[in-house]
């Protein structure tokens, strides 16, 4: 048995090579980067032409990978939980129109928010759309699940959502591989009724995805995902995805003979359900993520035999674990022993020497003078600037919205308006609010901090950088004598601010590109002067 | 046989290597492993900690449970204390004594020995200095597997092994600097 050392989300993607796909769309966000890292990387991939760079954003992502699929090629596109935000237009309508190759959008939600600004449950976005949702439970099951899933999309011809969540996504396991699945040809077929939603293709097509849900919980029964762990125990556990691990854990250590029922393919099986519900006194609902089944199963009062988050047997927020699930079950644990209180909080930094650094020490200095110090920011390593000994944003809340919140405050006469955002946030979604302003000639300054890189995922490339920011701005309407660039270093710093001043002073759109390679992205570019190789 | 084992320390520390050779050296003994770790925001500079599991048999959740760790190895002292709700009654705690200062309310040495100690018996590696001796201050987390290595269900013979395959790619004398650096940690614990 040969057996690969992988991270899930690793395992996602060579599942994906192996299922024969032609192409990988993607923009990093934690905890789904490090599949497309994977395929970028892999060597079989690169003789396959298996096409993987970087996308600008998640709905740039999924309408491509969409185009693939119609193509009648097999494509994965894959994202982090909020950034299914982003492409949801695509993905909702991608439902109705269907597919014609399989596609395969993998997106990894980060319960517990590890490295996000909320823990949203994907399976939400699959119940709306109307598709068949997978969510396998190790590492094995879900290159095996990548694979089902391409031939699910082709024969019921709809995209399939992958779910992972952080726990599966970023842990390492062995993997056995299966043999490769060919590329499809290209066939791409014309049929306008069902690709040009119009309102009367439209209702058409709506109508055909009404009718195929009987048929997606059918497939749900039979599917081998989802199975039946029998029990003694008048305590039965509906587990959906990595919840059934818990359980299992629970089984093992405890010696509790759980009957557990494991949910990894939705629609999910309703008879297997009621039968679990009619064979136990009670039911546990263990959902990774929101409780959204247990919802719908407690329905309006016929709740009584259920537990779950919603009634606090689970907490309602956070990721799931052994000692939660035993506690829920009624199994008593000893307390563990306390964290010593001399132990503080270590939360992340800058790095020292990072561009960022001197970047805040300029700003901070500039805005000392104003009454008004709001800075609104973005998402990236700089939003790191809001924490101590900076201090110096006061925002953060979606990408790219830093732009379009200061448009909006100086709309309400904020003065001064300044917001930071990254060089891989602007041309993700930050451009077009830039273009809001220029067409109101809003007094906004707006800082890009250039690090040439996506540095918080881990140093991927940017959509621009540089110069070809300088021209998209430029492009976009803001005046030539109003795009600034400063490099912030600590011998630039009076001269930085300086230009900040003048910019911020200015009384129209202005921007200043600040430019230094991130340091982390530097060393890794001289390492890679002897690269390690990472797949075989 | 089943081994949970936490790894702890600061971003950036070298925990993931550490993690990379008993991975390497599990799946070499044909055991089954779990290792979840943390990516994103928290490895720039902040707490990271990485769960290791492996086990003649299935392996279900990637988490340790509190209270189940047979073994905490820390690079950092501070970090090793955070993660105390782990280690069973009777795990081992196996820890550097260098601090990674990074922030203004970090207690002082003194106090984080007299809190490793009530512990009951950690073994408190001075790893920087036995790294220096082995070749390089980056070496420091090999030191740290080495003097944890009698307290992993794997031989430290497989665990040199390991060592071997993950530093194969940068070159000779960086894989002989860190089986030197894992052999001075060994020899703290098999004298």
């Amino acid at each position: 048995m040969n057996r690969q050392l992988l991270l899930g989300a690793e395992a996602a993607a060579l599942g994906a090579l192996d299922a024969g796909i032609s192409g990988v769309y993607a923009y990093p966000g934690t905890p789904s980067t490090e599949i497309t890292e994977y395929i970028r990387k892999n060597r079989e991939a690169a003789l396959r032409g298996v096409r993987s760079s970087w996308s600008a954003n998640e709905k740039t992502a999924y309408e491509a990978a969409l185009g693939m699929a119609y193509a009648g090629k097999r494509a994965l596109v894959a994202m982090k939980h909020v950034g299914l935000n982003v492409a949801a237009d695509a993905f909702i309508n991608s439902a109705i129109t269907g597919v014609n190759g399989g596609l395969v959008l993998a997106v990894a939600d980060d319960p517990s928010m590890h490295s996000s600004q909320n823990e949203q449950d994907s399976r939400f976005y699959g119940r709306f759309a109307m598709v068949p949702v997978l969510e396998p439970a190790s590492q094995q099951e879900l290159y095996d699940a990548v694979r089902y899933a391409f031939d699910l999309s082709e024969s019921v011809k709809l995209p399939v959502m992958l779910r992972l969540t952080t726990r599966l996504a970023h842990s390492r396991a062995g993997v056995v591989r299966a043999p490769l699945h060919a590329e499809n040809p290209l066939h791409a077929v014309l049929e306008p009724e069902r690709y040009v939603l119009m309102p009367q293709n439209a209702r058409k097509q709506y109508n055909l995805l009404l009718g195929k849900q009987e048929n997606l919980e059918r497939l749900s029964e039979e599917s081998p995902l989802n199975r039946m762990v029998p029990g003694t125990f008048p305590v039965g556990v509906l587990a959906f995805g990595i919840a059934c691990n818990y359980a299992m854990e629970v089984r093992e250590t405890f010696g509790l003979d759980v009957p557990v029922l494991k949910i990894s393919h939705y629609p999910p099986p309703r008879r297997q359900i009621a039968e679990l519900f009619e064979s136990c006194e009670t039911v546990l609902v263990a959902e990774e993520g929101y409780p959204v089944y247990e919802e719908l199963l407690r329905g309006w009062f016929n709740d009584r035999n259920i537990r779950g988050r919603m009634d606090g047997t689970l907490p309602r927020a956070g990721e799931l674990d052994t000692v939660l699930m035993a506690r829920a079950l009624g199994v008593a644990l000893p307390e563990p022993a306390p964290v010593p209180t001399i132990v503080v909080n270590r939360p992340p930094e800058l790095c020292r020497g990072c561009g960022h650094r001197d970047l805040f020490e300029a700003l901070n200095r500039v805005m000392e003078s104003f009454e008004n110090r709001h800075v609104f920011s973005d998402i990236g390593c700089y939003t790191l600037g809001a924490l101590p000994p900076f201090n110096a944003i006061h925002t953060c809340v979606d990408m790219g919205a830093s732009i379009t919140m200061a448009k909006g405050a100086a709309d309400g006469g904020l003065r001064p308006a300044v917001c930071v955002i990254g060089d891989s946030t602007f041309t993700h979604s930050g451009m077009t609010g830039l273009l809001d302003a220029v067409n109101d000639r809003t007094p906004v300054t707006v800082i890009i901090a250039d690090n040439d890189t996506t540095a918080m995922t881990g140093g991927q490339e940017s959509a621009a950088t540089g110069t070809r920011l300088h021209a998209l701005c430029r492009g976009l309407g803001v005046e030539e004598q109003h795009i600034r660039t400063i490099i912030p270093l600590k011998p630039h710093l009076e001269e930085n601010i300086a230009v900040l001043s003048q910019e911020i002073a200015y009384d129209g759109v202005s921007v200043v590109l600040a430019r230094r390679e991130c340091i982390e992205n530097a060393a890794r570019r001289k390492r890679s002067k002897n690269p390690n190789p990472v797949n075989q | 046989m089943q081994n949970n084992i936490i790894l702890a320390g600061v971003g950036g520390q070298g925990i993931l290597s550490i993690a990379a050779v008993i991975d390497l050296a599990a799946l070499h003994c044909d055991l089954h492993i779990r290792q979840a770790e943390v990516h994103g925001m928290s490895q720039r500079g902040g707490a990271v900690q990485s769960h290791l599991r492996i086990s003649d048999r299935e392996i279900h959740a990637d988490l340790i449970a509190l209270g189940r760790a047979d073994l905490v190895i820390s690079v950092e002292p501070l970090e090793a204390l955070r993660y105390l709700p782990f280690l069973s009654p009777e795990g081992r705690m196996v820890t550097a004594t260098e601090p990674f200062v990074n922030m203004p309310d970090y207690p002082s040495l003194d106090a984080l020995l007299t809190e490793l100690r009530r512990t009951g018996s950690p073994l408190l590696v001075d790893a920087a200095t036995l790294a220096r001796e082995a070749g390089s201050p980056r070496t420091s987390n090999m030191v740290m597997l080495g003097a944890a290595a009698p307290f992993i269900a794997l031989d430290p013979s497989q665990l040199e092994a390991a060592i071997g395959k993950i530093f194969e790619a940068k070159g000779e004398d960086t894989v002989a600097m860190n089986i030197r650096a894992f052999r001075k940690g060994l020899a703290l614990s098999q004298p």
